[in-house]
């Protein structure tokens, strides 16, 4: 408890858009039922505070952090690891804290190539190929930048996590029901879930969410949905022969891409139970394809053109592979 | 090292082909490999591709996956199921840098104990000249290793 005997709030972003905090400030009138019970104490993209602040702090006294953003270098780990410290309850918040995300798809090259994309691609200004350095001695004394990971890791591969809150970013109405929750809980009016549990969103799936009409799915061929003249409304979208990730996904954003007719990508993540989002999706998709054959199956699939990117777009750090073969070999050189 | 490498291998097999096909095998004390080390499904449509990705990553150098010939499973046509997660599961594995060539799908009936363990050798010398997988996640020291050049670079 602060000095006005609130409890504590934190926020921090790692290696992520901001998309999550937009969404936090997207609860509207909500916002201020967290200034009336919380005290922020740390929250970089809303108010001025220093890490030495954070670390003043005595262990354990900050009652709420949602870490938001994956662990893409020694920043995003120190600050993981300190705020696990001084926090009771550590919120893996959004699809990069949980799952990678888009940061996360980064595990598909290698340091050289994010680099190289970087600092030396055609959108870039730097004639002279210029590359930071993690230490550069100047006369005042040694420049020192944070070091960049091989390989982006999730918030839970880093520390003890208590809670996850999926989405990208995680609906505001979800966010608003959590906040909720917390503060009943902080009164002794609720109780909160078990350790470990998966927060703001449903246990089942994406198309249970979904108004479009479902019947025995059988796919001829994929198609990419620029691809497709005039999409049925009605009609569910895997049906129609476009890639749609909503058999895999978990539910609590509602539908909302499907519902304005564009296919579920998978931002919340596996649905409860499942260990591989992309194998639980890959499971589904080939349950439907409408073929026996083995050239005739390959040439469905054909339609599908990036498998790991419409698989793991979300999810490839939190996968079993967690990485591809580039990430890992430039990681253990 | 001059020691032959021995691949760890990981076969599926279906409760009415071909787990009889190797019992049978065993039965009428046709050899085959030790590398391989088999798990009894009920049938290779049960095969989930993160039983795959598991065994991949869990320290595994190959996956044998086996079923009923085309038109003869025992739920009618789950191995074709089996066949199609696994042509989509080589093409993300092709991805990820993992020669697809480690997983492979082999047809073997109740009587085919024969052929089944021909198939077990060829995959594993298949696999054996693949070389070792040793996908990072296996390996206990991955975390130890990845923070020592951490602190090399820190330094």
């Amino acid at each position: 408890m602060s000095d006005n005997g609130k409890p504590k709030f934190a926020m921090y972003w790692a290696a992520s858009c901001g998309g999550c905090e937009i969404a936090v400030l997207n609860i509207n009138e909500k916002i201020l039922d967290v200034d009336a019970n919380f005290e922020v104490v740390f929250w970089p993209v809303a108010m001025d505070a220093k890490y030495k602040d954070v670390e003043a702090m005595p262990d354990k006294s900050i009652t709420l952090t949602l870490f938001n953003g994956g662990i893409r270098n020694e920043e995003n780990e120190h600050l993981a690891r300190l705020l696990r410290q001084k926090s009771q309850i550590l919120v893996a918040f959004g699809s990069c804290a949980t799952e990678g995300c888009i940061p996360g798809l980064a595990n598909l090259s290698s340091t050289e190539q994010i680099f190289a994309a970087a600092y030396d691609s055609v959108s870039t200004v730097n004639p002279d190929g210029v590359r930071p350095e993690y230490a550069y001695d100047i006369p005042e004394g040694e420049l020192y930048i944070p070091a960049f990971y091989p390989v982006l890791k999730t918030l839970d591969q880093v520390v003890d996590v208590d809670y996850y809150m999926p989405g990208c970013p995680p609906e505001s109405h979800q966010i608003a029901a959590v906040v909720d929750l917390v503060i009943k809980a902080l009164h002794g009016e609720a109780e909160l879930p078990p350790k470990g549990a998966t927060i703001g969103a449903g246990m089942s799936t994406v198309c249970d969410e979904c108004g479009r009409k479902r019947h025995v799915k059988k796919v001829k061929k994929f198609v990419r949905i620029h691809e497709v003249e005039e999409i049925d409304p009605e009609l569910c979208l895997l049906e129609q022969g476009i890639l749609c990730n909503g058999p895999a996904t978990r539910e609590g954003c509602g539908a909302l891409c499907p519902s304005a007719g564009a296919a579920c990508i998978g931002c919340y993540g596996p649905a409860q139970g499942a260990l591989d989002y992309g194998a639980r999706l890959m499971t589904a998709l080939a349950s439907v394809i409408d073929s026996n054959d083995p050239e005739e199956i390959d040439s469905i699939l054909d339609g599908i053109v990036d498998p790991v990117g419409s698989f793991y777009r979300f999810s490839l750090p939190h996968s079993l592979l967690r990485a591809a073969k580039p990430a890992w070999t430039n990681g253990s050189r | 090292m001059s020691e032959q490498f021995e691949p760890v291998i990981i076969g599926f097999t279906c409760n009415w082909c071909s787990y009889r096909a190797a019992d049978m095998a065993g039965t009428a004390r046709i050899k085959y490999p030790p590398n391989v080390r088999l798990i009894r499904l009920m049938c290779s449509g049960r095969l989930d591709p993160t039983f795959v990705l598991k065994a991949l990553s869990g320290g595994a150098d190959g996956v044998l996956i086996t079923g009923c010939h085309p038109g003869e499973c025992h739920y009618l046509e789950q191995n074709y199921k089996a066949l199609r997660r696994y042509l989509l599961l080589r093409r993300t594995l092709a991805q990820m840098g993992i020669e697809p060539e480690r997983v492979k799908l082999v047809w073997a009936s109740a009587a085919e104990g024969v052929r089944l363990a021909r198939e077990i050798g060829v995959f594993v010398d298949e696999v054996r000249d693949l070389g070792p997988l040793r996908w990072p996640t296996s390996l206990p020291a991955v975390h130890a290793e990845e923070a020592k050049m951490m602190e090399e670079v820190a330094a």
